[in-house]
């Protein structure tokens, strides 16, 4: 019996049988998450339907000195649910119980696995809602939205996961259930919990997440403006956010992101469009009123030459449906895509554009562009066909130049999908060792044994032993029972 | 004077009577004006194994415990200014000793502001940041954790890291900057912060109702966040012995913030009131006086404000109660001649009232005699990883010992 048997037969033990998948094929199922090309099939697959199986099973790991992957619906694009070979794949899906939605603080609890826009589902006949919406929010998790602090269209006005997070259950690393936080704020002590959001399961697993409702605003009115090019329309962007409007959301797509669309979900962009913006303003009536005519004038004055407004949601629907489906409309117009995720400050926008372009012709590499454009945040897809010799490692190269660009600009690797397996390699460029020795400070404290989700984030380990500073011995008082290090 | 610290020159001094922390006497002062000054201080105080508290304006010196133990006070006066504000992408970078108040005063001719409130008059960005203090505002735009984007930091043994960036929107590692607010100095000196930032509203106004209990201005609050008023405040003021005060700031556009005072007079019965209350964004306890931070979940804050009531009574001390009944954060305020016994039982009472609710009850200050009758924090979940965390950033123990929960 290998230690992996062991293991599998003590949790059909601690769980149930069927909650544990060890055949090959079955494994198989769940050898990549949203980043296909990394594979890699786990030796377990374990399905937790309540905080005790998942601490259970994080125990029997450490036991065996396993690693464990958390899992929630795979849709993660940095590689962060890669499986590990020899470890355990934690997958959250039987997890998908609202526990509470409580209108009246403002909070909802649910189980790790509930998708995202099951919370704003269930919330919204109360009034409220879940406001980070990442694109894939009709099937991702609640419980990968924590591990990645997902953002998403809306987060320029609202914020990210982290900011809508009040409390969590967790397993930590050593099969200790915790509670961080919870449903008033400001709970004493290090805000773990704001550690925790964004970790990429490198910190534990979350079993329960409390989040922020925020109230339905009372008007939300969408234009679509239709630019020559994506000079006039970033700096359209510019005036807006120049003139202390706050959307909650500005977004853009280029040229071949637009072409793709159309292709894909016919969304009847005006035609002839270089550029087109997609700017929603939500709140009070009159407040909304009086910034969406600004924003229409900006508009006007940098170039738009067609502006649509939505008349109601299912208009409004149709203008984002051409930008939530840019990703996936991508292979419409080429066999293989990369999408990247990189992050440079707004006003930046025009420069590095161009210098995306010069890469993208000097290497004969397309690139369609989406963007958040109000917070600077890059969705370039590079385009490529596996089947071309080369084209596949042209396709990499347009792609680290892109993130080189964003760190040469001040801006950052990745502004929403994670690091994952994906990146780790690019950490050292945007952070020093030092920096990156500290962060790993804090993993060494949850996990000194390196066992959750090891090899995402962090190029190079931190050996957990070597605390810095002088070495001690146990003080003379503490060891006399006279005081304790705390 | 130590070899290390000595060889440091103009950057140390011998301490004087005004650099004591909470009543323990410190020996020297480090007055660096830049990270890597700071990181020199650090590396000499750290090789001979002196401990440290970090000190901005000195505002909140006597919160928390007093340090187990004191020999250099790091003082961030001269570590002041702003770095880069980058108007066109709303964020600013500024170091540690910066007064808040006269960063706001460099960020208005932009027409934008770091959407925080100071309590307290002179505090700077570090402290405010380690303490992780907030104002009526928190409501709408969050708290230090919610606005802090990257930060700089020289940790106990020297080593200068950094985390974040200068965008708003980045996943780039672990968020340091969460950790470090709110830490109270136990993990290390904050030397520089990025702050995103938000433009000034156009306009604001403010409306105010009186009412008599706890039940009521529980009825007003909810009636307000049922309503499509999106508030940058709710606050109430709780007096011992009279009413309670509501009042509500909106902010916006002037058409938008017409329409909502409107609205808003027509909820609360109340009506718009040409400035904010002079309580507005006060804590309710003066130097040398008891005063509370008292946490609950939202619908939970009536039966706090009742709570403080009862606890009052009881004890024959009121206490005078304030705070953000929109976010579900009071603060309570006792005199510093109430005997320690009966602030103790409020204490108690409070505590486990806030418990009840969610929440929370922590002493942030008080006198000597009722730090030593009473436990400053309470209950703290998750007290085991903490320790950790602080093994590991502070493995000596050096770093404001004893001030922080848990004795950390």
């Amino acid at each position: 019996m290998t230690d992996i048997d062991a293991l599998a037969a003590r949790l059909r033990t601690d769980l149930a049988a069927d909650q544990v998948v060890s055949d090959r094929q079955e494994l198989r199922t769940y050898e990549c998450d949203g980043l296909a090309h990394y594979k890699v099939i786990p030796a377990l697959v374990v399905f937790p339907r309540s905080a005790e199986d998942c601490a259970r099973t994080v125990r029997a790991c450490v036991a065996a000195g396993v690693p464990f992957v958390a899992r929630g619906s795979g849709t993660g694009l940095s590689g962060g649910a890669l499986p590990h070979a020899e470890g355990v794949l934690i997958v959250t899906s039987q997890m998908r119980r609202i526990v509470q939605v409580a209108p009246e603080d403002e909070r909802a609890v649910v189980e790790p696995g509930v998708i995202n826009l099951q919370v704003t589902r269930a919330a919204s006949p109360s009034g409220y809602y879940y406001a980070p919406d990442p694109s894939s929010q009709q099937i991702c998790s609640i419980g990968g939205n924590v591990a990645e602090n997902s953002g998403g269209a809306h987060c320029l006005k609202y914020g990210f996961t982290t900011n809508h997070v009040t409390g969590a259950q967790i397993v930590a690393p050593d099969g200790e259930l915790v509670r961080l936080g919870g449903r008033a704020p400001d709970a004493p002590g290090y805000d773990l919990l704001g550690a925790f959001v964004g970790s990429e399961g490198t910190l534990g697993i979350a079993t329960e997440v409390t989040v922020r409702l925020v109230r339905l605003p009372e008007t939300v009115r969408t234009l679509l403006a239709a630019f020559p090019g994506v000079d006039e329309a970033g700096a359209a962007t510019s005036a807006i956010i120049g003139a202390g409007v706050v959307p909650a959301a500005v977004e853009m797509m280029d040229a071949l992101a637009i072409e793709a669309a159309e292709a894909a979900v016919h969304c009847g962009y005006p035609e002839g469009a270089g550029a087109v913006l997609i700017v929603e303003l939500d709140g009070p009536a009159a407040e909304v009123a009086a910034q969406f005519a600004q924003v229409e004038t900006f508009c006007a004055d940098n170039g738009a030459f067609e502006i649509r407004i939505a008349a109601d949601d299912a208009e409004r629907a149709l203008f984002w449906k051409g930008r939530k489906s840019a990703f996936a409309a991508v292979g419409r117009i080429s066999p293989d895509y990369i999408v990247q995720d990189g992050v440079i400050p707004r006003t930046a926008l025009p420069e590095v554009l161009h210098r995306i372009g010069e890469i993208s012709r000097g290497q004969g590499v397309r690139v369609a562009n989406v963007f958040h454009a109000g917070d600077g945040n890059l969705h370039p897809l590079v385009l490529f066909d596996d089947g071309v010799e080369g084209e596949a490692g042209r396709a990499e190269e347009v792609s680290a130049a892109i993130l080189a660009l964003c760190i040469e600009y001040g801006g950052s690797i990745t502004g929403e999908h994670g690091v994952g397996m994906d990146k780790a390699k690019y950490m050292p460029r945007m952070f020093t060792d030092d920096d990156l020795d500290t962060m790993q400070l804090v993993r060494c404290a949850f996990d000194p044994a390196g066992l959750a989700n090891p090899g995402k984030i962090f190029p190079t380990p931190r050996l957990c032993g070597e605390v810095p500073g002088r070495h001690r011995g146990t003080h003379p008082a503490q060891q006399a029972g006279l005081a304790e290090v705390f | 004077m130590p070899a290390a610290l000595d060889a440091l020159g103009d950057l140390v001094r011998r301490a004087g009577d005004g650099d004591a922390v909470a009543g323990v006497p410190a020996r020297f002062v480090g007055t660096p004006a830049t990270t890597e000054e700071a990181s020199a201080v650090l590396r000499a105080a750290a090789a001979d194994d002196l401990a440290v508290v970090v000190r901005g304006a000195g505002t909140k010196q006597d919160w928390g415990a007093p340090p187990r133990r004191l020999d250099l006070v790091l003082d961030t006066r001269r570590l002041a200014g702003v770095v880069e504000h980058a108007a066109g992408d709303l964020i600013v970078v500024v170091r540690a000793g910066t007064p808040i108040a006269e960063l706001q005063g460099k960020l208005a001719p932009a027409g934008q502001q770091l959407a925080l409130d100071a309590a307290l008059p002179g505090a700077t960005v570090g402290g405010t940041v380690a303490v992780s203090t907030s104002g009526p505002r928190r409501m709408l735009y969050g708290t230090a954790r919610d606005l802090l984007i990257g930060v700089t930091v020289v940790r106990p043994d020297g080593v200068v890291a950094r985390a974040g960036g200068k965008v708003v929107k980045n996943v780039a590692g672990y968020d340091l900057g969460k950790l470090i607010t709110g830490s109270y100095g136990t993990l290390g000196l904050i030397t520089e912060c990025v702050f995103r930032l938000h433009p000034l509203p156009a306009a604001d106004a403010v409306v105010t109702r009186r009412v008599a209990d706890p039940a009521e201005a529980g009825r007003l609050v909810a009636a307000v966040l049922a309503a499509q008023v999106v508030p940058s405040a709710i606050e109430v003021d709780a007096p011992p012995g009279g009413g309670i005060e509501v009042a509500v700031l909106v902010e916006g556009v002037p058409a938008g913030v017409r329409d909502r005072v409107a609205l808003l007079c027509r909820l609360l019965g109340g009506e718009a009131a040409q400035q904010r209350p002079d309580w507005w964004g006060t804590y309710p306890w003066r130097a040398g006086e008891t005063g509370l931070k008292v946490t609950a979940a939202l619908s939970r804050v009536p039966g706090l404000l009742a709570a403080a009531r009862d606890a009052g009574e009881r004890h024959g001390a009121p206490p005078t109660v304030r705070g953000s009944a929109g976010s579900g954060v009071l603060y309570a305020g006792l005199p510093g001649d109430a005997a320690p016994e009966a602030v103790a039982g409020i204490v108690d009472h409070l505590r486990g009232a806030a418990g009840q609710a969610g929440g929370h009850a922590v002493v942030l200050t008080a006198p000597a005699a009722v730090r030593e009758r009473v436990d400053m924090w309470g209950p703290v979940e998750g007290l085991a990883l903490m320790r950790r965390i602080k093994e590991q950033f502070d493995a000596d123990g050096r770093f404001a010992r004893g001030r922080f929960v848990g004795g950390i």
